[in-house]
């Protein structure tokens, strides 16, 4: 039995593929209709993630598809000690498609392997969560017209954040200016870097928020996050450093468009909410579609649309 | 009878003679090949002198020939070694180590937070190779094993 297409991590999109699902998520926000009457979609969450699993459940909803699952796996046989294996081997004899969640890391790449049918990684712990890259690509395209050529700016938890080091590796492809920005504990890793530099790109450091947003033409904010530190005290001493002011929007880019991964605490304060360049409630809204279009694209192929 | 002595730690009629193991990893290459286990005659030597590795350890066994497969899974820990096939006292083939594409069920991954760690899963790991470095790249978790904190699956746990 070979296996089916999953996605599991963002380099198991091709370019072609990427461009491909962005452009199907637009054509779902203008349109949809019920094409996935008769499937079944899993979404199997081993640890919480509401906001995850709604969007994802509206997604198959929308498409006509059906959605079982579970939430936590407290209730099911895993708290039994049932293995991954045994439940993925069940699960899969049920349904047409898996999303799933799992604290553990590489746990959706083994799911994906033992599957017979295609999974979605809605995050394995700290490694991938690749439907949010996706998500964040739509929200570029749709906001800035195109991927190509565009300063990318990224805020906050650069070492551990794994949103920021998707998105870097997706958007390489497309010739983007990066610039980091992040206390020196918390600095874009070498090997990003180096991987940048490999790929020929460009990218500056800086420690300073309100110097360096003036020419960004998306503005990545993140979390820190604080079960990322074993060191409380370093927590407390980085997490109030990148805070996004209303009053610092005032010579960013007409075009520049806010996005975070959500949920925030507090490093965009509420003043930012009522401005036109913060997207990241819209940009939660376009991961619908964009999981709409990746649930198609994996039981469907390339439809044409 | 001390010359007969010596004789027999300096050489074997029949069977496999590995040279150049680091002198710290020889304990874990035995483990590795299963050594323990194994009933044939067996000559170990430590710290030994080596102009290319300072101090090397050297294996010889009696009877035993080493398959590819068993060869490549020291890569990890003895990548200069060299397997020597003995046959009526003469070295007729000598064997080097090479570094697989893919390594399966050998190391364990370092990260505590990786499935393979929690579940009933074989490890899987893609080699990297930078400069003299091997590191392991974990098939599942994507996260990097460097050959510091590499730790060898026994056949016993």
């Amino acid at each position: 039995m070979s296996m089916p297409k999953s996605l599991v991590s963002i380099h198991d999109f091709s370019k072609e593929e990427l461009l491909y699902i962005v452009d199907l998520a637009a054509s779902f926000e203008k349109e949809y209709k019920p094409v996935l009457q008769g499937k079944v979609v899993a979404t199997i969450f081993f640890e919480p993630s509401t906001r995850t699993r709604l969007s994802f459940e509206t997604a198959a909803n929308r498409l006509g598809a059906r959605v079982v699952g579970f939430s936590d796996a407290d209730n099911t046989s895993v708290s039994k000690g049932e293995t991954l294996k045994d439940t993925i081997m069940m699960v899969s004899n049920y349904v047409d498609l898996i999303v799933m969640r799992h604290p553990k890391e590489g746990s959706a790449r083994y799911a994906s392997e033992i599957s017979r049918v295609p999974v979605i990684n809605a995050g394995d712990g700290a490694n991938q969560h690749p439907t949010q890259t996706l998500l964040d690509m739509y929200s570029i395209k749709k906001t800035q017209g195109r991927l190509d050529n565009l300063t990318v700016t990224m805020v906050g938890d650069l070492k551990y954040g794994r949103t920021v080091h998707s998105l870097l590796q997706a958007l390489s492809q497309f010739n983007t200016r990066f610039k980091f920005i992040a206390p020196p504990e918390l600095r874009m890793p070498n090997e990003y870097k180096q991987y940048l530099t490999e790929q020929g790109l460009s990218f500056t450091e800086h420690t300073d928020l309100a110097e360096n947003i003036d020419d960004a033409d998306i503005l990545y904010m993140t979390r820190v996050q604080r079960e990322r530190f074993s060191d409380l005290m370093e927590y407390e001493r980085v997490k109030n450093v990148y805070v996004l002011k209303n009053s610092l929007l005032k010579n960013t880019k007409p075009n520049m468009r806010i996005l975070h991964p959500l949920p925030r605490v507090n490093e965009i304060s509420a003043d930012v909410d009522s401005n036109p360049k913060a997207y990241y409630f819209e940009q939660a809204r376009n991961g619908m579609f964009t999981r709409m279009a990746i649930i198609h694209y994996l039981l469907h192929g390339k439809a044409t649309l | 009878m001390e010359s007969e002595k010596q004789l027999k730690v300096s050489a074997i009629k029949d069977g496999t003679v590995i040279d150049r193991i680091p002198s710290s990893q020889l304990f874990k290459v035995i483990e590795i090949l299963g050594l323990e286990y194994c009933e044939k005659q067996i000559t170990f030597g430590m710290n030994l002198e080596s102009k290319h590795l300072g101090s090397k350890a050297i294996i010889k066994i009696s009877g035993r020939f080493f398959e590819d497969d068993d060869i490549n899974r020291i890569a990890l820990i003895a990548p200069e070694a060299k397997f020597n096939v003995i046959k009526d006292y003469k070295v007729i083939e000598k064997r080097q180590v090479a570094v697989p594409e893919t390594i399966v069920g050998i190391a364990k991954c370092f990260n505590p937070n990786c499935v393979t760690n929690h579940q009933p899963i074989v490890t899987r790991f893609h080699t990297l190779r930078t400069g003299e470095n091997l590191a392991l790249v974990c098939h599942y978790c994507e996260k990097i094993t460097d050959a510091q904190h590499l730790q060898i699956i026994t056949k016993n746990n």
